[in-house]
């Protein structure tokens, strides 16, 4: 490594964000013609890095330097450094459906003709042509790039890079969305460029493609770097890496609970296959579990495993997505619910991942909040009782403990756990039976998590079922009874949670090809 | 917030503190009563007094009725993040259907729920684009503008302008509530509004102190009495006023009854709650388990029915129907409703201040009609001071 010449040096980069530092002392350096990739948990500060990186945060906004090409870099935004010939390519494609391949290829930096007033068409298409040559694609450039799956489109935004003379290609899990023959293209594609002296950083979860493909890994963990292993002399294994992303004690952050034998079954769901019309794809493939009264259980898997997609299609099915077959059954009824209303009535209740996006009402107060899901419960006659509304939405606020002068602060005022809080209170209101939980404790303090936790153990003593979705292994393992994990819209293992550790987990939801082959 | 921090600077420095806070709370509130306020001076400073005249006074609530009816409806669609631009012509047309109904026999109890329940029909038509094909609003209602145009068109055809008989029907517009009590002035309106005054004041009261027992802050008592005072001589002027002229006009009670329910729907009940809910976020409204589609489609259909009676109450003020009416009232219904302090971003929005919002336009078009301002200019000034409102209300809200 000594002598080698670096192409990038990321000195001691400092990230932080209003309460949290999300890149902590990090240190990442990229040598000339090499593959990089680049692997953690989410949330270990691999996306935050490439932003600092590409100039999505500018100089200044962080600490530490960059070193590029051998000179010091200062990007102000990301046209800085594009211009240096970095290019960034981000999971959700940043295209125009409805302009064509080669319309796409040169949006911002046009061939024009001599005079530089008009668009040189025949010109732009030749070129268009020469580039989509270098990726392997046969496409016809006056396509429109709505007509082409992700695949293609992935290609197509590495042949932009290359239109601009790029040095370093930065892609961010671009085989997430891919299929296998799609992913192997991919990677075969990158290989040829490293051979014509591209150097690549590749963000990925899939283990086995990292080995596969890098010179070098690198694994972030908590917003810093773990470790830089080199991967070329075929040593290295996919435990090695696993054992760098988790690799903590439980401490007692998670509140013991007593555990009863769990009831009877009351969700259960069998072979449930979704496909989505918006990206026409399949989405979930034969997906079957289920949660017992009393039980939580813990559903973990990696960004895009589909977890948040199949919590949606079972409670309401709000984006519209098509059901193509499953059960679905609730405490012993079979159901299938077209509106969240009717999943509500049921006896579900959905703590939705974004609490700002499709969780809350950030404009109106506490009390409106709360008592949104089970208004019905507050009408007498015609009218909302206030008084009545006003005594409940105080009385879950203080069992929940949301920290505000009154239940009139508007919820937009509040803090990350307060909202959370909030958003918690207003499912318990409506007295679910089963309680999804979609990431729980995602951007809030040490101290309201752990006020969330106890009041999950408390829920469930009193006889509750809650599957809940996380990120967080340990959040998963220290809270919950059984384990589900979910690779690529599959169920890729089930495990009680004492027997299960953060090793064996995060190799399932890497390792979901294997496991499911 | 300021009261906390000035404390130990003494009592009567932290009491001028929470004022200020007060006041700059609601600054977009008392900013539409100062504009109403500094019209109705200037009106009648530049007309020589002719502005506030009685006569004058009972003329400017005739006017604001149809536009008032209409502004209340657009504030529930424009809250749901919505805009209705068809309801101009829906008016129009459902005015001539009325005048044509009337011609034809029909008596006026037949006509009025005929009329209303065709323009529900018309809102459940645009409700259903809208709702469940999910085309855009501005779209589906700017179709709707050509549709009912024509429609127009097609009932005053043969006939051009249809003149109105029917006593019942124009007295909506034109009438007065009844004398029950002897003598030269108009007892029982003033009586009403004594009635009004008091109630007004008892639900403030009684709207405070639950606030202030949810321990929710309320404004300083003092600016509380000052508001209460305000409010109640100014209904008590009004009503004294008009019960020296004829006294309150039937369309003072129609829109009195529209503004009210619509109110109580909005403030009390589920459906209200689930109007500033989809306003507010529509995708936290559907997981909560609220039909959004479905609201959206009652809100159309009301929007339209309002619509009709406000065809009909324009058709009554002229005792006919024309082929041009309806011409531009959508763009008076959204002013209004956006003087009146309703949300560019959806969610927020009280009809009670949709009311005041119709109050600024009408006065302001009164004033000029008898100033003898030229229409044209009449136009920009009402489009200057929509923007300034729309404008000022973007900014205190980023402030805040």
């Amino acid at each position: 490594m000594r002598s080698e010449a670096y192409l990038l040096e990321m000195k001691d980069i400092v990230k932080t964000f209003p309460g949290v530092r999300a890149l902590d002392h990090v240190s990442f350096r990229v040598r000339q013609g090499e593959i990089h990739c680049l692997v953690g948990e989410n949330g270990a500060g691999k996306s935050t890095l490439m932003k600092v990186l590409s100039g999505v945060y500018p100089h200044g906004a962080y600490e530490g330097e960059i070193v590029y090409k051998g000179r010091e870099a200062v990007f102000r935004g990301i046209a800085d450094s594009e211009k240096a010939g970095i290019a960034v390519i981000y999971q959700e494609l940043a295209q125009f459906p409805e302009l064509t391949v080669c319309e796409n290829l040169f949006i911002g930096h046009e061939i024009m003709k001599g005079n530089g007033a008009r668009i040189d068409w025949p010109a732009s298409l030749r070129r268009a042509e020469e580039l989509l040559l270098r990726v392997r694609l046969r496409v016809d450039p006056s396509v429109k790039i709505k007509r082409l799956g992700v695949g293609k489109r992935q290609l197509i935004e590495i042949a932009k890079a290359l239109s601009k003379n790029v040095g370093l290609l930065v892609l961010d899990e671009p085989t997430a969305a891919l299929n296998d023959d799609d992913s192997a293209n991919l990677l075969n594609l990158l290989r040829e460029l490293k051979l014509q002296g591209v150097t690549c950083v590749l963000i990925s979860h899939k283990l086995r493609e990292v080995l596969s493909l890098a010179d070098t890994v690198t694994i972030l963990r908590d917003g810093a770097v773990v470790r830089s292993l080199d991967a070329r002399a075929g040593k290295l294994a996919q435990r090695d890496i696993i054992r760098h992303m988790v690799g903590r004690a439980i401490d007692d952050i998670y509140p013991k609970r007593n555990k009863s034998v769990p009831g009877e079954v009351c969700l259960s769901l069998k072979g449930w296959t979704v496909y989505d019309p918006a990206t026409e794809r399949e989405i979930l493939h034969q997906v079957s579990l289920s949660v017992r009264r009393g039980e939580i259980v813990g559903l973990a898997g990696l960004m895009g495993a589909g977890r948040t997609e199949l919590a949606l299609s079972l409670f309401g099915n709000t984006p519209a997505y098509k059901i193509t077959s499953g059960e679905l059954e609730v405490k012993g009824k079979t159901a299938r619910f077209t509106h969240p209303k009717q999943a509500i009535r049921m006896g579900l209740a959905y703590v939705t991942e974004d609490r700002k996006r499709n969780g809350l009402v950030l404009i109106q107060d506490i009390r409106f909040n709360i008592t949104l899901a089970a208004l019905r419960d507050l009408v007498k006659g015609l009218a909302v009782d206030r008084q009545a509304e006003l005594r409940a939405a105080n009385e879950y606020k203080e069992a929940v403990g949301i920290r505000a002068p009154s239940v009139r602060q508007l919820v937009g005022n509040l803090s990350g756990g307060n909202q959370q809080k909030t958003s918690l209170s207003k499912w318990l209101f409506a007295r679910p039976d089963i309680l999804i939980l979609d990431e729980p404790t995602r951007g809030i303090d040490v101290g309201a998590k752990f006020e969330i936790y106890q009041l999950m153990n408390r829920l469930v003593e009193q006889g509750m079922s809650i599957l809940m979705i996380s990120s967080e292994l340990l959040e998963i393992l220290g809270m919950s009874d059984r384990v589900y994990v979910m690779a690529e819209g599959r169920i890729v293992g089930e495990t009680p949670a004492c027997d299960a550790t953060e090793q064996i987990v995060m190799a399932m939801a890497t390792n979901a090809q294997e496991a499911s082959a | 917030m300021n009261a906390q921090t000035a404390a130990p600077r003494g009592e009567a420095r932290s009491r001028l503190d929470g004022l200020r806070a007060a006041l700059r709370g609601n600054v977009r509130e008392y900013a539409m009563y100062i504009a109403l306020v500094v019209i109705f001076v200037v009106s009648g400073v530049a007309t020589k007094g002719l502005f506030l005249s009685p006569r004058n006074l009972t003329d400017l609530i005739k006017q604001t009725g149809y536009v008032a009816v209409l502004a209340i409806g657009m504030t529930v669609v424009l809250i749901i993040r919505h805009i209705d631009l068809s309801v101009g012509y829906v008016a129009g047309f459902m005015g001539a259907m009325s005048a044509k109904l009337l011609t034809n026999g029909f008596p006026i109890y037949a006509v009025i729920p005929i009329v209303l329940a065709i323009g529900a029909a018309i809102g459940a038509y645009q409700g259903f684009l809208v709702s469940r094909v999910h085309v855009p609003a501005f779209v589906t209602t700017l179709a709707g503008m050509f549709i009912f145009r024509g429609l127009l068109s097609l009932v005053t055809a043969g006939t051009g302008t249809i003149i109105v008989r029917d006593e019942a029907f124009r007295a909506l517009s034109n009438g007065f509530i009844p004398q029950i009590f002897e003598g030269s002035r108009h007892w029982l309106t003033f009586i009403i509004g004594l009635a009004c005054a008091a109630v007004l004041a008892a639900v403030k009261i009684r709207a405070r102190r639950n606030e202030s027992r949810a321990g929710s802050s309320v404004s300083p008592a003092l600016l509380f009495i000052f508001q209460m005072a305000l409010f109640t001589s100014v209904i008590l002027t009004a009503a004294w006023i008009l019960s020296g002229y004829r006294g309150l006009p039937w369309t003072a009670a129609i829109v009195a009854a529209v503004l009210l329910s619509v109110n109580f729907v909005l403030t009390q009940t589920r459906f209200g709650r689930s109007v500033y809910a989809i306003g507010g976020n529509p995708e936290a409204a559907e997981l909560s388990g609220i039909d959004v589609a479905k609201v959206t489609f009652i809100v159309f259909c009301g929007m339209s029915m309002f619509a009709s009676l406000a065809g009909v109450l324009y058709t009554s003020r002229l005792s006919s129907a024309t082929p041009t009416a309806g011409l531009g009232f959508e763009m008076d219904a959204i002013a209004s409703s956006y003087i009146g302090g309703v949300a560019v971003s959806g969610g927020v929005g009280k009809v009670t201040n949709t009311l005041v919002g119709a109050l600024v336009i009408m006065s302001l078009t009164n004033s000029m009609n008898l100033l003898g301002v030229d229409i044209s200019y009449q136009y920009v000034v009402k489009g200057v001071i929509f923007i300034v409102a729309v404008a000022f209300d973007i900014l205190s809200r980023r402030r805040a």
